[in-house]
């Protein structure tokens, strides 16, 4: 009789922590996800300002900033929701990386212009800001990544149904040319 | 925190039983009030520590960023708060050359970091990185909280043994020549002992502090890794760090344990053994960048960039 009562006590117990464990790791989920909106929202504000910063340095090259300008509006518009809106999201901002990484290559290329005060503070800026969202990506991947697993591993999966948790969905990189290993050329400009 | 507290009560009330021995002696109040001033203390240390810290190595806070170098610092550390998912630590700089660096506060939602002039002039943006990923893992493993406290205990032991024993030396006279009828020995053994901790109550303090600070030393490392997934650029911080091994001036020997790498350029830090092991706040650098090596090299194996 003592035995049932301590038993199902301990039960009782660990369903709770459990239960508990996997709601933190969910709120977690969802919050790392809310990070990246707001350093994407915060790139878009960014880009305008600093394209403004180096227009007339870079008039030569027009089209790359335009490109980004365009990229950016781009990704500004982009408000869906629902299942495909991870997608589109990351469909959008990997477009406006891309057209940012070139604007670095480009910036890059010309030793002169990096000696412009302006520009150096762009770099800086630009890097730093394709990495917050690398980095806000990297930890959302990792806190989604450790609810799924809790969730999806013995015992705990016994409690998954109770605190409606469902496998999150990982951050990736939609476009095959970003994930081609990117070509070098050494042999001089 | 509790240790301390109770190896106050130790010597005060260690002082009340001989006391008792020499005379008439009812309440053990200097144990009480030892005993108090630990925990005391100890709230004290607690609570001021991060200021006493900082205070301590002169560095001044960066709010508005006017350099280039201030700028990049607070945009890397903006980038490496993200990436451990806590805020944003608030960020100073130690006007002095050698490269440094360190972190201080109670936890996640109050830290501080602080590097030298002499790492941000050295490092590039990667490395930077990766020693503020360091830093970070400290703060997100609660280092700092025990760490800061640490600091600020170590130096207060050296207070109180020192003043202490200008009391004893000049104040009180023994009365000698009293025997004690019972148990003559034991008291003997216990007076030794009891005089013996009075002495190496600093060096005690001081150990604990090295012993926690070594084994959190390659965690960290390793939650840098983690942050930045880019070992390789921390294990080149840390050999740029060791190759300037000069002496950090600005930072004293009770504050050694936070740092990145051991501020007063100690050789022993660098050897492994028992004496290093003892003695060294931090594990040796050669240790720390092969470990660093050893992640990045599988880190390139997985991604298949050694096949090339």
């Amino acid at each position: 009789m003592w035995l049932l009562l301590v038993v199902v006590v301990i039960a009782g117990l660990w369903i709770v922590g459990a239960y508990n464990g996997l709601i933190s790791l969910k709120n977690q989920t969802i919050n790392a996800f809310k990070q990246i909106d707001v350093q994407l929202k915060r790139r878009h504000d960014l880009i305008p300002n600093l394209v403004n910063a180096v227009k007339g340095a870079m008039n030569f090259e027009r089209s790359t900033l335009e490109a980004v300008i365009q990229a950016r509006n781009q990704a500004v518009k982009v408000n869906a929701s629902g299942p495909e809106a991870m997608k589109q999201i990351s469909q959008a901002e990997n477009a406006l990386s891309g057209a940012l990484s070139r604007l670095l290559a480009v910036v890059e290329r010309y030793p002169d212009l990096k000696a412009t005060g302006n520009i150096a503070q762009l770099q800086e800026e630009l890097t730093s800001t394709e990495n917050r969202i690398a980095f806000a990506r990297q930890l959302y991947n990792d806190t989604a990544t450790q609810y799924t697993t809790k969730q999806q591993q013995f015992p705990t999966t016994l409690v998954a149904g109770m605190a409606h948790a469902a496998p999150a969905e990982l951050w990736e990189i939609e476009d095959q040319a970003e994930r081609a290993v990117p070509q070098v050329d050494l042999s001089g400009r | 925190m509790i240790g301390f507290v109770l190896f106050f009560a130790w010597l005060g009330f260690g002082a009340d039983v001989l006391w008792a021995i020499e005379g008439e002696h009812a309440f053990p109040w200097l144990g009480v009030i030892l005993t108090t001033v630990a925990i005391l203390w100890v709230r004290h240390a607690y609570k001021t520590g991060p200021e006493k810290v900082l205070w301590a190595t002169g560095a001044h806070e960066v709010i508005d960023a006017q350099t280039d170098g201030e700028r990049q610092l607070v945009n890397v550390v903006e980038e490496m708060a993200i990436a451990a998912g806590v805020l944003r630590p608030r960020i100073w700089v130690v006007p002095d050359d050698d490269p440094n660096a360190f972190s201080t506060g109670h936890g996640p939602s109050d830290a501080h970091i602080a590097v030298t002039r002499g790492l941000l002039r050295i490092c590039n943006r990667d490395e930077l990185q990766g020693v503020i990923g360091h830093e970070l893992g400290h703060v997100r493993n609660f280092d700092v909280r025990l760490m800061t406290t640490l600091a600020a205990l170590v130096g207060a032991v050296l207070l109180v043994r020192d003043g202490m024993g200008r009391m004893m030396r000049g104040g009180v006279p023994l009365k000698g020549g009293r025997k004690s009828k019972d148990g003559g020995p034991l008291i003997a053994a216990l007076l030794v002992l009891w005089i013996l901790s009075w002495i190496i109550a600093p060096v005690v303090t001081q150990l604990l502090a090295f012993a926690v600070s070594r084994r959190r030393e390659y965690l960290a490392d390793a939650m840098s890794a983690q942050f930045t997934r880019n070992p390789l650029a921390l294990a080149s911080a840390l050999e740029k760090i060791e190759g300037a091994a000069e002496p950090t001036r600005s930072i004293k020997r009770g504050t050694a344990h936070l740092c990145i790498a051991d501020p007063l350029g100690r050789r022993f830090t660098n050897r492994e053994g028992l004496l290093a092991d003892t003695l060294a706040t931090h594990p040796p650098m050669s240790m720390r960048i092969s470990r660093l090596k050893g992640m990045g090299y599988a880190q390139l194996k997985q991604e298949g960039g050694l096949a090339v």
